[in-house]
């Protein structure tokens, strides 16, 4: 019973994971970019739904609604006016410059609502006992999960079905191409940015539900771990970030259950690093071979 | 003395600018030691220098990996933090058998860069295999887990040697060392580094960057070097003509990891106490934004960008709670100027002289 509440409370990590390993994954697919605002944007998104549920007394789906929106349009006017004029700069480049985005976004946060943490409710109270009371299981973790399952499967039929998704995949890859087919390249970039960063506020509200806190640097670690879930199952791969997001909770999950609380996000790289010495494209990505 | 002239301008233009970079720390150290005689630096900016020396030290040896070798490395802080317990840990146990500060920290920055060199071996044997983001990842992991395993870390010294424990539980303490009376505690977990007696100088530092320097300088315009341009330039090309790219791969970063691990114990040695955590993930990347805002392979502006940045903050200290908000607007600023084509072009307007030397090197 205890291995399966582990478990539970794994999977429901790794949802969150997931949903942010989406959004990084996406915008690595099209703008091969490591975006290292989106973690940020998480922690943003954990704000403004707390503001709006406290000081402005909105009900949680209202909150959950314009955290979305408002992260949204923070992930449409960061790409504009950061990333959008380094497209043909070198790769490091826009990777300082996300790294200086994240700063002042995080900086932002700490100016606005200062650094002390503070306590987040989760947007559904309540638990549901099963077995006869021996395995309680809080509506957060089945609305995490739940979540994930509606986003990837929504996300994988969005990206294969509709024409702004076949878009996104022609300019992953091959933007010049993609352009002389008449695909507008920069609209695409933007609209695949605006998804991530809308996941990115999902993320947030069931991040900081399940943390139950929320201060300045809570995107961070999850943000390093998410892109870590994302390489993991392959980066540039839908599938593969919800895979990689799931197994990285289970993992942590139960390292801190049966191993030690300490080293867990040890345990955790180790098990990234020995995958991906044995499968260097991660676990479903696709290996590229070389053409000399 | 025309003929020395004569010599000087027969020496090839790389010469002249690694002789230019010596003599530039060269003069710059004179400088502020005078300053610094002269009573005329602040506290605040005299603590400063030995930490600016440290990552003078950092930057150059990462633009090794990342600028030389073209691999992107975000766990360089972790071989720093393996010298600086390492020097740590020896500058504290020969406190009673080596009583001169400067002989202790020189062997503390030896063994520390022992020590970084073994776990950059050790790394880099596997990682290297791997390629771009993937190689940056595993660095990245690497780096967390050496944190991690520090802070499990518990080191005390007496007349018996050092005795360790390894507490992943996190249920052990200082007691269960085991020590004498009159043994002491050098690491104490989660505490860190405690009561180090702090021998770090900034004559010192100013060795540490003058051997950074000889030492990728040398290995850059070396066979070798040009050995792990080439990989860097195109892989393919250089193993067909014959290059064992793993020998050269590990060549570069194992120098790397060595001379963050000698940057390391100067700095662990600076700071009467020191955590672990200290050498996060934000420290790797706060010394890759050197390394990238002074140019890649450009070992002059690792230095410049290394010394403006540490500065920075320290200068915007006035604007209080602002100052890392302005900071970050910088960076993103400088990465935009220096990288957007147009913003590339304006400047070229402004400066004429620029201009025509960007068009000569087209």
């Amino acid at each position: 019973m205890e291995f399966l509440s582990y478990l539970i409370s794994g999977i429901s990590l790794g949802s969150v994971y997931a949903i942010i390993a989406l959004g990084y994954t996406m915008v690595y697919g099209i703008a091969k970019m490591l975006n290292f605002a989106h973690g940020d944007v998480i922690m943003i998104g954990g704000y403004i739904s707390f503001c709006a549920m406290f000081y402005l007394g909105l009900p949680n789906i209202v909150a959950v609604l314009l955290a979305v929106i408002v992260c949204t349009v923070l992930g449409v006017v960061i790409e504009r006016l950061a990333y959008k004029p380094l497209r043909s700069a070198p790769s490091l480049a826009v990777l300082i410059t996300a790294i200086g985005v994240s700063y002042f976004l995080q900086n932002s946060a700490l100016l606005i609502w200062k650094a002390a943490a503070r306590v987040y409710p989760p947007v559904v109270e309540g638990s549901i006992q099963l077995f006869g009371g021996r395995l309680t299981v809080s509506y957060v973790s089945l609305l995490t999960i739940a979540a994930c399952v509606v986003i990837m499967i929504g996300l994988t039929a969005f990206v294969n079905k509709s024409k702004m998704g076949k878009a996104m995949r022609a300019c992953s890859e091959d933007k010049a191409a993609a352009q002389l087919m008449g695909i507008n390249v920069n609209a695409t970039i933007s609209a695949t940015f605006a998804i991530g960063s809308a996941l990115a506020a999902i993320a947030g509200v069931l991040l900081c539900s399940f943390n139950t806190s929320l201060m300045p640097t809570t995107g961070s670690m999850p943000g390093i771990k998410a892109f870590t879930a994302a390489v993991f199952g392959g980066i540039g791969s839908i599938p593969g970030a919800f895979l990689g997001g799931l197994l990285l909770g289970v993992i942590e999950a139960m390292a801190k259950a049966y191993i030690s609380t300490n080293l867990a996000n040890s345990i955790v790289f180790a098990v990234l690093i020995v995958v991906l010495l044995v499968k260097p494209a991660g676990l479903l990505g696709k290996s590229v071979t070389e053409k000399v | 003395m025309t003929q020395k002239m004569s010599k000087f301008k027969s020496l090839k233009k790389t010469t002249k600018v690694d002789f230019a970079t010596y003599l530039g720390v060269i003069v710059v150290f004179a400088a502020v030691s005078a300053l610094q005689s002269g009573g005329s630096l602040t506290r605040s900016a005299i603590g400063l220098l030995v930490p600016i020396c440290c990552y003078m030290s950092m930057a150059v040896s990462l633009n090794l990996t990342v600028g030389i070798l073209g691999e992107l490395s975000l766990g360089h802080a972790g071989f720093m933090s393996v010298g600086a317990f390492t020097g740590i840990v020896v500058s504290q146990s020969l406190l009673d058998s080596v009583t001169s500060a400067p002989v202790r920290l020189a062997i503390a920055m030896v063994v520390g860069a022992i020590f970084a060199a073994i776990v950059g071996l050790l790394i880099g044997t596997p990682v290297l295999r791997l390629q771009g983001d993937y190689l940056a990842i595993v660095t990245l992991a690497f780096g967390e887990i050496i944190k991690e395993l520090i802070n499990c870390l518990i080191i005390g010294h007496d007349e018996n040697g050092l005795h360790f424990i390894f507490n992943p539980a996190g249920n052990k303490t200082v007691d269960d060392l085991g020590l004498s009376a009159t043994g002491t505690a050098i690491i104490k977990g989660a505490q860190g580094a405690t009561g180090t007696a702090t021998i770090a100088t900034f004559t010192a530092g100013f060795i540490l960057v003058m051997i950074t320097l000889i030492v990728v300088l040398n290995l850059t315009r070396s066979r070798a070097g040009r050995a792990i341009m080439a990989i860097r330039d195109n892989r393919i090309a250089a193993q067909a003509i014959g290059l064992n790219l793993t020998k050269y791969k590990l060549m570069a970063f194992v120098t790397s990891a060595a001379l963050a691990g000698a940057a390391g114990a100067l700095y662990g040695l600076n700071y009467s106490s020191l955590q672990a955590t200290k050498f996060n993930f934000n420290l790797s990347i706060l010394i890759l934004v050197f390394v990238v805002l002074g140019g890649l392979g450009n070992i002059w502006g690792s230095l410049i960008a290394a010394a403006a940045l540490t500065i920075l903050p320290e200068a915007l200290r006035q604007f209080a709670d602002f100052r890392m908000l302005i900071y970050a607007i910088v960076l993103i600023f400088v990465m935009l100027a220096t990288n957007n084509p147009q913003a590339k072009a304006f400047f070229q307007r402004l400066l004429p002289h620029r201009r025509a030397s960007a068009e000569k090197e087209d």
